[in-house]
C-alpha cells in the first residue's frame, strides 16, 4: 500500500510543479492519439456503413476479418509497421521509422477496425428502421451514407472515445515503431514501461494515475458535448 | 457546398499538422545503444554536453544488444553502441560495420537474495557460483533475449560443463525481457541474476536482493562504438555518428564518461 500512496503523492506533484518534461510527454501522448482516432474514424465510419447498405460478394468475409482485426495485438501492428518502414523495408525511402508519423500510422491500423466494426453494427440496426423510407425516397447510396452516420452520431462519438481509450492506453506499437526516444517519441505508455524498467515503480504509478485522469478528462469532455444540442440523441 | 469546404479545410489542418510533427531541418542521427546505458541515466547525462559542443541531436533508441544489431543491420541506425564484442567484431567482418571502437567498460555482477541460499557469496569466481547454484537448484532468473548480458551468462554456464541451461526448467527461468523487467521479477522471486553493474546501481526496486558476486577478472563488460559502412548504407548520417563517436573517444568525452556517477558510484570505466 505505501508505493500507492507514494505514487499518488508523486503524481500529485509533479502535476502541481507542471514539470516540463511531464507536460511534453502528456502533450505528445493526445496528439498522437487524437490524430490516430481521427484519421481511424474518417475511415472507420464509412466503411462500416459501406459494408451495411453495399452487397457485395466477399461481404460478410469482410465482416469476419474487420471483427477479428479487432484483437490486433499491438505488439504484432508494431513489427509489421517496423518491417514496412524500416530503411531495409518497402517504405524505407520515406524515412518514417522512428517518427511521430511512424507512431501514429501504427495506432490508426490498430483502431480502424474497431471504429470500423463497432460503426457497422450500430448503422445495420439503424439500417433496418430506415430502409424502407429509404427505398420509397429513390435515395442514393451516397446520401444514405451520410444521413445514417449523421443520425448514429451519438453513438459514433462513443465509438471513437473507444477507438481513443485503445490508442492512448497502447504501448507494444508504439514502442517497436517510435522507439520512446526522449522529447521526440516519447509518451506516456512508454514512459511508464521505462520507469519500471528502471525499477522506480512509484514514478511509473504516478505516470499511470495521470494518464488514467487524462482519459477521464477526455471521456468529461465527450459527455458535455453530448449534452449539448448537437449529440443529444433526443 | 459549404459542408464540403469545411472538410477540404478540416483534412488540411490534419495533414499539416501531421507533416509538421517531423523535423528534419535539424542534424540528427539515431543511436541504437543497450538498455543497460540507457536506464543508468548515461545519456541524459553525456549527451547534453555532446549537443553542446556540435549542436547535432542525438534520439537514442534503446533495446537489447541483439535487437541493436539486428536493427543497424536493417539500416535503421546511424551508430551502434552495444556490449557484446565478439557480435561486433562480427558485425563489422560481415560488411554491415566499417569499424568498432572499445569505448568504456565496467563488470557484470551477480545479485540474488541477502540470506543467499546457494551461499555463492563465498565462491572464488563466477564459475564457482554459477556451479553451486546449479548443486542446489536455486532459482536462476535470466534474461533469455539475446541480449549482451544473456549471451555473456550462456557463455559461463557453457564453462561450467555442468548443465546446459535450456533443458531443466525446474530452477532455470527465462523472464525474454530487458533488465530492468529481468530484476523485478527477479526481486519478487528471490531468484539470482546475472546484471551488469551501472543498470543494478540505478535500479531502485532493490528490496532484499544485494551484490552476492563481484568478479573483475572474468565478468569484465566492454561496451564498443561501431560505425556502420558507407557503402553498404550510403543514406545514413555518417557525418554525424564519425562526430559522436570522435567526441566520445576523445579526451573529452572520456573524460566525461569516467565522471559519470549514481549514487556515488561510478558507473563507466575508460582504458
Amino acid at each position: 500500500m505505501q508505493s500507492f500512496t507514494e505514487a499518488f503523492n508523486l503524481a500529485a506533484t509533479l502535476l502541481l510543479e507542471g514539470n516540463k518534461e511531464l507536460l511534453e510527454i502528456v502533450f505528445l501522448s493526445l496528439k498522437i492519439s487524437t490524430l490516430s482516432t481521427v484519421i481511424g474514424c474518417i475511415i472507420g465510419f464509412p466503411l462500416g456503413a459501406i459494408i451495411v447498405i453495399y452487397r457485395f460478394p466477399g461481404r460478410r468475409f469482410t465482416i469476419l476479418m474487420i471483427n477479428t482485426l479487432m484483437g490486433l495485438p499491438p505488439v504484432v501492428v508494431g513489427l509489421v509497421v517496423y518491417l514496412l518502414l524500416s530503411n531495409a523495408g518497402p517504405m524505407g525511402t520515406f524515412k518514417l521509422l522512428y517518427t511521430q508519423i511512424a507512431m501514429i500510422i501504427a495506432q490508426t491500423i490498430l483502431i480502424t477496425p474497431i471504429v470500423a466494426a463497432l460503426s457497422r453494427q450500430v448503422v445495420e440496426s439503424l439500417y433496418e428502421e430506415y430502409e424502407e423510407l429509404f427505398t420509397s425516397l429513390l435515395i442514393t447510396k451516397a446520401s444514405a451514407i451520410f444521413a445514417l452516420l449523421w443520425d448514429a452520431r451519438y453513438s459514433l462519438l462513443t465509438i471513437g472515445l473507444a477507438g481513443f481509450g485503445r490508442a492512448i492506453s497502447e504501448v507494444g506499437a508504439v514502442m517497436i515503431v517510435g522507439g520512446n526516444i526522449a522529447h521526440v517519441t516519447r509518451v506516456m505508455t512508454t514512459a511508464i514501461a521505462s520507469e519500471t524498467a528502471k525499477g522506480d515503480l512509484a514514478l511509473a504509478l504516478a505516470l499511470g494515475m495521470i494518464l488514467i485522469s487524462i482519459t477521464f478528462l477526455v471521456n468529461g469532455c465527450a459527455m458535455l458535448l453530448r449534452g449539448s444540442k448537437y449529440f443529444s440523441n433526443k | 457546398m459549404k459542408k464540403y469546404l469545411y472538410f477540404v479545410f478540416f483534412m488540411a489542418t490534419l495533414l499539416y499538422i501531421i507533416f509538421t510533427s517531423t523535423d528534419d531541418e535539424q542534424d540528427n542521427i539515431i543511436l541504437q545503444a543497450t538498455t543497460s546505458t540507457d536506464n543508468s541515466g548515461f545519456f541524459s547525462y553525456i549527451l547534453p554536453l555532446f549537443e553542446q559542443d556540435t549542436s547535432i541531436r542525438v534520439d537514442v533508441v534503446a533495446v537489447g544488444t541483439g535487437q541493436a544489431i539486428k536493427n543497424a543491420k536493417n539500416g535503421d541506425g546511424d551508430l551502434l553502441l552495444v556490449h557484446e564484442k565478439e557480435l561486433e567484431e562480427q558485425f563489422v567482418a560481415d560488411g554491415y560495420g566499417s569499424k568498432r571502437f572499445d569505448l568504456m567498460f565496467n563488470d557484470f555482477i551477480l545479485i540474488g537474495p541477502v540470506d543467499d541460499p546457494a551461499n555463492v557469496g563465498d565462491a572464488d569466481n563466477i564459475y564457482k557460483a554459477f556451479e553451486k547454484i546449479y548443486e542446489k537448484r536455486a532459482r536462476f532468473l535470466s534474461r533469455g533475449d539475446n541480449s549482451g548480458t544473456h549471451i555473456k551468462e550462456l557463455k559461463i554456464w557453457n564453462e561450467v560443463e555442468v548443465y546446459n541451461p535450456s533443458i531443466d526448467q525446474e530452477w532455470y527461468f527465462e523472464s525474454g525481457s530487458g533488465m530492468g523487467a529481468t530484476l523485478n521479477m527477479s526481486v519478487q522471486d528471490s531468484a539470482y541474476t546475472l546484471c551488469d553493474r551501472s543498470t543494478w546501481i540505478s535500479f531502485k526496486n532493490k528490496s532484499n536482493h544485494t551484490i552476492l558476486l563481484a568478479d573483475r577478472i572474468n565478468l569484465i563488460n566492454n561496451y564498443g562504438i561501431v560505425l556502420l559502412n558507407e557503402e553498404k548504407y550510403p543514406k545514413l548520417n555518417h557525418n554525424g555518428a564519425k562526430k559522436l563517436a570522435e567526441w566520445l573517444l576523445s579526451k573529452k568525452g572520456q573524460k566525461a564518461i569516467e565522471g559519470f556517477k549514481v549514487n556515488n558510484q561510478q558507473m563507466f570505466f575508460t582504458q
